[in-house]
């Protein structure tokens, strides 16, 4: 593993908690990582499982969802249904040899500036003892069949 | 994956935000690789984008260079999302050909190194290019607005609120849990820094509330449920039973003199547990409705159901008291809804080292207004539990505020209302007054002038938190007096100082079922649990909900000239939507291709609002666009990708994903 | 894993503090709660070594743990509130700062073991309705003071609640016996300033044992040897300067309790007091056994 591996995450935020969070950590100027590049998404429900493969077979290391804590989904219960898919996802992603701590879901509310810069820190960090997600091209071109 | 449709000319925007982007991203090489990513016509970097000239740059070059698409990178889209799509419909192109990135408070912001976050900020703006492309021409419904307003709440916020409506015309449900109108401002006896009576200004507003043709008045009730959406929301209201008519009661209040209940022996919560009342009763003299409650956990009919019923022998002939009333059920329909639920008061018993609960003459603030107050339980005489007369008042500053034990926000009225307290009771008492404070907030119009009168008035102020209100004596001289140990930080040392009553400045905290009422209402708390604003400086009495609004110390601590502004400018913001008479709505829906779509009926059960139906005479499912609210979670689960959401298309997201990975 | 309860004895309770141990194993034998005492325990440093140099005071207690994980211990119990403190703090921050258990090897410990002081333990592990159904002797003392001292409670509040504590008054209420109010519970009592800036510990020990009997208490019962010494053997040079005719028994908690549920007088460690004498005599009679209450 090269010295200077930074990880490359891809995460899906939720419009209504989960980017408010992220905008209330900028107004706050905290600071974290900056590995994790966000695609904002109406809910956490909206996130197709194929969005997550391509984000690993397009070279991400690791891929965060956030949403709005159980109970609190914008749109009522779209964040469920996030919770469902991505235990099924990562089943399949076990299959494919990637290691759980790549996919992660996280429940931020609006006001939880902090913990979006606890998790992506600790993600960042986690997936840098990891290593990268495929070692080689040659494996990294399989995954695109998939995707 | 598909291609764009026609050729792509995009426009990207780099905004400098003075030095709030400029000085981490290095703004200008982000504006040059923009220039060389595919279908990038032009790529600017301006000082601020959401200003006119800014905007100016964009209408422009849509007309000049033929844009067909634009990027602008700058700060959060729940800021100037809107702006920059409005100045490209100004310019004449379609506003959805629009995508925003965040690289202020998702990037500038947040990272330290300015490599890093110009790299950040590259692969989203490239992202955002290959987005954009797959961006389609859309536009916005139209539905009409509901002219009603819901009002939850009937303080001073809520009845400033409603009147102002109503004087406009408009037609106002004012629901309000207790039985009468007036909140807290109800309770107080002189309000700073004039020393106003409160009862004073605000009995006329509930009065003018109460005949008010604009105004459905329901005390006693609660909403139960909410349905809808900006300029249709249906609510349930449940209306508890007070067990009196009000259409029929004349306000007399005969039948609480004629209760069986010679002694009142219930808790008066209104006069904070400080005096008793009946089973039946009226919680003030001035309330609004003029119509009693009656209490059937302490009414002996309702317990036993053998009371002389002497209440209902006194109503006589006008018949208002019906012991058999049900709680009952109201449907309505609103366009907008303003919360003004207000606070509740630090409970003291949180903080044990002040020892309320424990000696009896220790003091919440809203108890001493009510002793103060000629119409409490001690007609207006600061008389102790015990039955004296206090010879040395302290009041403690910040219970339960800028603490980092209980509360950690400072209360904004305390300071202000502790000195009124100093100079009523003083004014009442004569004793010698001990105000304890860690800073003296006095920032509003006569709030600093009141302070200094209070120091001519020979008030001592010790700058000291205090450690601990007790009753242990060092000395005989401490003997039968409550102690207030405080660092005197000012002196330089530690003192005792003997009392006979402490005052607590209790702070003001959210209500606790706040939690449950944001729910009812999809809006969010924040972190202290007060409701969440759109934006703290420029949006502070929206929410992220559109048409919920908020006003009062819901949305935070705040005293009464302030609460009335908010409330005014919430209704202010209900009045320009009702006015402008529909309500534009997001485009980003969902809808189904036909072609696609095989029938498997999957999407149906997906979406918490029925807005995906099944037409079974072509086997497929169509999506109601008005009830759709644009989540998405239909698009994800269509296994055959029929249904496809506007704005967040499968293409559109898969070309950002890309877009953030390819390498720069 | 062994199920007894470590016991970490500390220096006072082999000393000044004898009979606190003493009826602390009779009150433990009572309601069958298994002790093992440390093999090999050492000091823990208290208060004194702590302000002087933290990282070495960490050794020590972190040794102390790790002798009761390699003991296969789940609990460890410090009736001493200082050893208490001690273990407590070194546990707390080597867990926060594990790059001060480095080469300590004792990280694992610190993570395994649960510091415990008896008060707590009886209270959460034995339980009120125990204790009240226990009780073999009704109690013909008088009222009493419930001293908490401010080790035990502060910083962490887990024995008990760290500004307005309860449970050592709850626990011998359960055992019949009548407790006063005293809000000097968690005032200090001077610690080691008895020793070495002696006008100002005894000053606050008389504050203490004024404003108890004021209270209305007849004796003041302890969780802590020290606080249990400072406010016994002092007591007649207090009488001789202020002049107060004070005289109370100072009384561990566990010496009651354990008397309560039928322990033998001999046990108890009762002839290690000091001041109250007289009273302890009247209080303690052992031909007076009675029945369950």
């Amino acid at each position: 593993m090269p010295e200077e591996f930074e990880p490359r995450i891809v995460a899906f935020f939720c419009n209504w908690c989960t980017y408010l969070a992220a905008d209330l950590a900028g107004t706050s100027r905290i600071k974290y990582y900056p590995n994790a590049e966000v695609v904002r998404v109406m809910c956490s429900g909206r996130v197709d499982v194929q969005f997550v493969l391509k984000a690993f077979a397009k070279g991400a290391d690791g891929v965060l969802i956030g949403g709005c804590h159980p109970g609190d989904c914008h749109y009522q219960e779209g964040n469920y249904k996030a919770l469902r898919r991505y235990r099924l996802l990562r089943r399949l992603l076990r299959q494919m040899g990637i290691e759980d701590e790549r996919l992660r879901l996280e429940w931020i509310s609006a006001a939880e500036g902090d913990r979006v810069r606890a998790v992506i820190n600790e993600m960042v960090e986690t997936l840098r003892k990891l290593g990268p997600l495929v070692k080689s091209d040659a494996a990294r071109a399989h995954l695109l069949e998939v995707a | 994956m598909s291609e764009p449709f026609g050729p792509v000319r995009i426009g990207v925007y780099i905004c400098h935000c003075g030095t709030n982007i400029a000085a981490t991203v290095d703004v200008k090489a982000l504006a040059e690789y923009a220039d060389l990513l595919p279908n990038v016509v032009l790529s600017r970097d301006y000082k601020y984008m959401c200003s006119d000239p800014g905007q100016d740059l964009i209408r422009q070059d849509i007309r000049d260079r033929q844009l067909n698409r634009v990027v602008v990178a700058s700060c959060s889209p729940h800021l100037h999302e809107h702006t920059f799509r409005t100045a490209l419909k100004v310019g004449g192109l379609n506003p959805f050909y629009f995508h925003m990135v965040n690289i202020r408070e998702q990037a500038s912001w947040v990272h330290e190194s300015r490599a890093q976050a110009t790299r950040k900020a590259k692969d989203l703006v490239r992202a955002a290019v290959q987005r954009v492309a797959f961006h389609q021409p859309l536009e916005r419904g139209r539905v009409a607005i509901q002219p009603d307003v819901l009002i939850v709440g009937g303080g001073i916020a809520g009845i400033h609120a409603a009147l102002t409506l109503a004087n406009a015309g408009k037609h106002v449900f004012l629901v309000e849990r207790e039985a009468t109108i007036g909140g807290h401002m109800a309770k107080f006896d002189k309000t700073f820094p004039t020393l106003d009576c409160a009862a004073c200004i605000l009995t006329p507003k509930m009065s003018a509330v109460r005949s008010h043709p604009n105004i459905t008045l329901w005390t006693y009730s609660e909403v139960t449920k909410v349905d809808g959406y900006v300029g249709n929301y249906k609510a349930t209201v449940l209306r508890h039973p007070r067990f009196i008519d009000e259409s029929l009661c004349s306000g007399c209040l005969e039948c609480i003199e004629a209760c069986v209940y010679k002694q009142a022996k219930v808790n008066d919560d209104f006069n904070m547990g400080l005096s008793k009342r009946r089973p039946i009763y009226i919680p003030f003299p001035q309330a609004v409705p003029q119509v009693p409650v009656v209490d059937p956990e302490t009414c002996i009919q309702f317990k036993s159901g053998k009371c002389k019923t002497t209440c209902i022998a006194a109503c006589g002939d006008r018949h208002a008291i019906n012991l058999h009333m049900e709680a009952k059920e109201e449907q309505i329909e609103v366009g907008t809804v303003i919360l003004a639920t207000g606070f509740q008061t630090f409970d003291a018993r949180r903080a044990p080292y002040y020892g309320y609960g424990k000696y009896p003459n220790v003091y919440t603030a809203l108890e001493v207004e009510r002793l103060v107050n000629a119409s409490g339980p001690t007609a207006g005489e600061v008389v102790l539990r015990d039955g004296r007369r206090p010879k040395a008042v302290g009041i403690v500053h910040c219970v339960g505020s800028r603490d980092e034990n209980t509360n950690r926000w400072c209360s904004r009225v305390c300071c202000m209302y502790s000195l009124k307290l100093a100079h009523l009771v003083k004014e009442h008492t004569g004793a010698e007054i001990f105000n304890f404070y860690i800073d003296m907030r006095t920032p509003g119009k006569g709030f600093e002038e009141f302070y200094q009168k209070l120091l001519s008035e020979r008030v001592h102020f010790i700058r000291g938190r205090v450690a601990e209100v007790t009753d242990w004596a060092l000395d005989s001289s401490e003997e039968g007096n409550l102690v207030i140990r405080v660092e005197d930080t000012l002196a330089g040392f530690v003192r005792r100082i003997p009392v006979d009553m402490v005052v607590l400045a209790t702070g003001l905290e959210p209500h606790a079922d706040a939690p449950e009422v944001r729910r009812l209402f999809n809006i969010s708390c924040a972190s202290e649990g007060f409701f969440l604003e759109r934006h703290p400086k420029l949006a502070p009495v929206n929410t992220f909900t559109d048409g919920i609004f908020l006003a009062g110390c819901c949305q935070g601590p705040k005293d009464i000239p302030d609460t009335v502004a908010q409330a005014g400018a919430a209704a202010a913001e209900a009045l320009a939507l009702i006015d402008a008479g529909y309500v534009e709505t997001e485009p980003n829906t969902a809808h189904v291709d036909e072609e696609r779509c095989c029938g498997c009926k999957t999407c149906i059960s997906m979406c918490p609002y029925h807005a995906v139906a099944f037409v079974d005479e072509i086997h497929k499912s169509r999506v109601n666009e008005v009830l759709c609210k644009g989540c998405g979670t239909c698009v994800a689960a269509c296994p055959s990708g029929a249904i496809r959401q506007n704005l967040f298309e499968d293409d559109q997201i898969f070309a950002e994903i890309e877009g953030v990975l390819s390498n720069a | 894993m062994s199920s007894a309860y470590g016991y970490f004895p500390g220096c006072s309770l082999k000393g000044t503090g004898i009979a606190y141990e003493e009826s602390l194993l009779a009150l433990f034998h009572l309601l069958d709660l298994p002790l093992a005492e440390l093999d090999d325990w050492n000091c823990c440093g208290a208060t004194s070594y702590m302000s002087i140099d933290e990282r070495s005071a960490f050794s020590l207690s972190a040794r102390n743990l790790t002798l009761a994980q390699k003991a296969g211990h789940r609990d460890l119990m410090a009736p001493c509130s200082a050893c208490y403190l001690a273990l407590r703090k070194t546990q707390d921050y080597l867990q926060r700062y594990p790059k001060l258990a480095a080469g300590n090897g004792a990280l694992a410990a610190i993570r395994a073991v649960r510091v415990r002081h008896p008060l707590e333990i009886i209270y959460s592990d034995v339980g009120l309705d125990r204790i009240r159904k226990k009780v073999a002797r009704q109690w013909h003392g008088g009222r009493v003071a419930c001293y908490y001292g401010c080790q035990m409670v502060r910083p962490y509040g887990e024995v008990d609640c760290d500004t307005d504590p309860t449970r050592m008054d709850e626990l011998l209420r359960a055992a019949g016996v009548s407790t006063v109010e005293y809000p000097l519970k968690t005032k200090c009592c001077g610690g080691s300033l008895t020793g070495t800036t002696h006008e100002v510990g005894v000053r606050l020990n008389y504050i203490l044992l004024k404003e108890a009997a004021r209270k209305g208490a007849e004796a003041i019962v302890t969780v802590c040897p020290l606080c249990q010494y400072n406010l016994d053997a002092y007591q007649a040079e207090i009488r001789r300067s202020s002049k107060d005719p004070v005289d109370l028994p100072i009384l561990y908690f566990t010496q009651i309790l354990a008397w309560v549920l039928g322990a033998e007088i001999e046990s108890l460690g009762l002839t290690r007091a000091i001041a109250g004498r007289k009273r302890i005599a009247q209080w303690f009679k052992p031909a007076e056994r009675e029945a369950y209450v």
